[in-house]
């Protein structure tokens, strides 16, 4: 039994993988690139400076606005569970000397639905970057909205939307990694309002789900459909970027943004130089 | 039960109608009149199942309806400009008591066959970017925008995700959420999911007494959460999707009350409040700075928090 625990069978090719060998090749299985999950913590310290990343607060009261039987009980468990206080873990870290607000999305949430509490803390780290002049990355991973508080929920996409608008309006950068799923209300808020756009391999991205689809078409869905591939091909996604590759590639991406007072200094000593 | 009186006091009116129209016996018309009042005040409160029934019903009035009501001079106006003409929602310019603004709204079908052509008020991608094609329009001209929301959602299609259904509704809350001119929202159906968002960040936003908005339809709720679309009647009851429940959460700002069952009985009290609101909120709207109108509704979607909601 014991032994049994500590394997992870791989979703894609059914290999069995063991602990260290899940932490050495960050939850992806080294037999087939299945990008399995990764918890929200792991994700943050495969990207960031060992030892940079500051956690963000953002105080939310539970609610359970539709009275929704059982909902507080679950989101205790969770809380406990996942050790994280709701559907984000957020705060500023550093990649390679660089600050940036980092907020990941925990698909072990209740899916990493959008309630009242989500919505929040996405805007929260919005607002945190816009006053400290910081980038933003977000790993959005999502069912959509979170259906036990209602109206609310759908009320967090307007609320994220115009947040992303703002900072956006500022001139702050946003980088948003879309890994899987990423659907329904965050596909259609602000996972998709992103300066640069990339995604994990094989991620599942869109806005209806494929069964709902299915039974509105009453027809199968082609292969690779709302895959990551696929959102690629049409044109959704800058780049599809594997889970290894991911601190360098936001790294650069960072370096190609440094804000204007390094842009300016570095011109003049490109001015300089060739004066000389 | 709702859906028998509906029907009864319809009947009664047709032949109303009918008498009237054809001079027919002044006795049996008073007869009949009498006959409405007295079923009429057999109405209850509705629940919310029967909102939602009188939400979606047939003879509600629609969109073209409102607008050519409301409004002179409509120019409609067509296509995304990417490729595309989406006729799920419909809109264009027109002159509220002689002040120009951009009006639209989802459309849906007086019969099948419209609804078919329609697509039963279900936008893809190219109708969400026809309407933020024109609320751009409308800002560059210094237009205030009305909507009209009656959606049972964005539609789920393979085409519409190829397409972009998910960049194409948020860029419309994002874009929304900073306009400059503003916008007013009125939720005359059923507003379902992010497709009746999308044309819903507005300055204010009022809801027929009998109009539903929600997360999702009840239907896919129930889906969802108990893998059973059968169960729709439990989740109306839980939802909170009725415009009482919203204005007690402040998502909305007014209710517009309906005739007894239903808007359908009596349209024209309907329009004429309408008018009334939008009279009196582009007056507010026209001492107001360009910039104050954004932050105005900025503001009103960033408190959408814990504090929202008190009991």
């Amino acid at each position: 039994m014991d032994e049994k625990k500590d394997v992870t069978v791989c979703s894609g090719c059914k290999a069995e993988l063991t602990v260290s060998e899940m932490m050495e090749y960050l939850c992806v299985c080294p037999h087939c690139g299945k990008h399995l999950k990764i918890s929200a913590r792991r994700r943050v310290k495969s990207i960031v400076d060992p030892g940079s990343f500051r956690k963000l607060k953002c105080e939310v009261p539970f609610l359970n606005p539709l009275d929704y039987p059982g909902y507080e009980e679950k989101i205790s468990s969770l809380k406990e569970k996942t050790g994280l206080e709701e559907g984000v873990l957020f705060g500023i870290g550093e990649i390679e000397g660089r600050q940036a607000v980092i907020a990941v999305m925990s698909s072990d949430f209740l899916m990493g639905s959008m309630g009242i509490a989500v919505g929040e803390m996405i805007t929260t780290a919005f607002e945190t970057a816009d006053r400290q002049g910081l980038p933003v990355i977000i790993f959005a991973a999502s069912g959509g909205a979170r259906m036990q508080e209602g109206i609310l929920s759908l009320m967090q996409m307007a609320k994220t939307s115009a947040a992303v608008k703002r900072f956006s309006e500022h001139g702050g950068l946003y980088i948003a990694c879309l890994t899987h799923p990423t659907t329904g209300g965050v596909s259609a808020s602000f996972a998709t309002l992103a300066d640069i756009t990339l995604a994990e391999p094989g991620a599942l991205i869109g806005f209806a789900g494929p069964r709902v689809i299915e039974q509105t078409i009453g027809q199968k869905l082609p292969q690779g459909f709302q895959h990551a591939e696929y959102l690629e091909e049409h044109g959704f996604v800058d780049q599809i970027v594997e889970r290894k590759d991911m601190r360098e590639v936001l790294s650069r991406i960072l370096k190609l943004h440094d804000r204007q007072k390094k842009e300016k200094k570095n011109l003049l000593d490109y001015l300089r130089i060739g004066r000389k | 039960m709702i859906k028998e009186l509906d029907e009864k006091l319809m009947a009664i009116r047709t032949e109303v109608y009918d008498l009237l129209e054809n001079n027919g016996d002044p006795h049996r018309i008073n007869e009949l009149k009498k006959e409405y009042l007295t079923l009429a005040k057999t109405e209850r409160v509705h629940t919310p199942e029967e909102r939602l029934y009188l939400a979606r019903h047939k003879l509600r009035p629609k969109v073209d309806e409102y607008i050519n009501t409301i409004f002179d001079d409509f120019f409609c106006q067509r296509g995304d400009r990417l490729g595309k003409e989406d006729e799920s929602i419909y809109g264009g310019v027109a002159l509220f008591r002689g002040i120009p603004v951009t009006v639209l709204g989802h459309r849906k079908g007086h019969n099948l066959q419209e609804n078919m052509k329609y697509n039963f008020g279900m936008p893809g991608p190219e109708g969400y970017r026809k309407a933020l094609r024109m609320m751009k329009q409308a800002e560059k001209f210094g237009r205030p925008v009305i909507t009209f929301i009656d959606t049972p959602g964005a539609y789920p299609g393979l085409e519409a995700e190829a397409n972009g259904q998910s960049n194409a509704i948020s860029e419309n809350l994002a874009e929304m959420s900073a306009l400059k001119v503003p916008i007013i929202a009125f939720v005359t159906g059923e507003g379902s999911s992010g497709g009746a968002l999308a044309i819903g960040v507005a300055n204010r936003v009022y809801m027929l007494e009998n109009a539903v908005y929600s997360v999702l339809s009840p239907e896919g709720f129930a889906t969802i959460l108990w893998k059973d679309s059968t169960r729709s009647g439990e989740a109306c009851d839980l939802m909170k999707l009725t415009a009482q429940d919203l204005f007690g959460y402040g998502v909305i700002d007014g209710i517009i009350k309906e005739p007894v069952c239903g808007a359908h009985h009596d349209p024209v009290k309907v329009y004429e409040e309408i008018d009334r609101i939008l009279m009196k909120e582009l007056k507010r709207y026209r001492a107001m700075s360009a910039e104050d109108i954004a932050k105005e509704r900025y503001k009103k979607f960033r408190n959408i928090d814990a504090k929202v909601w008190k009991r």
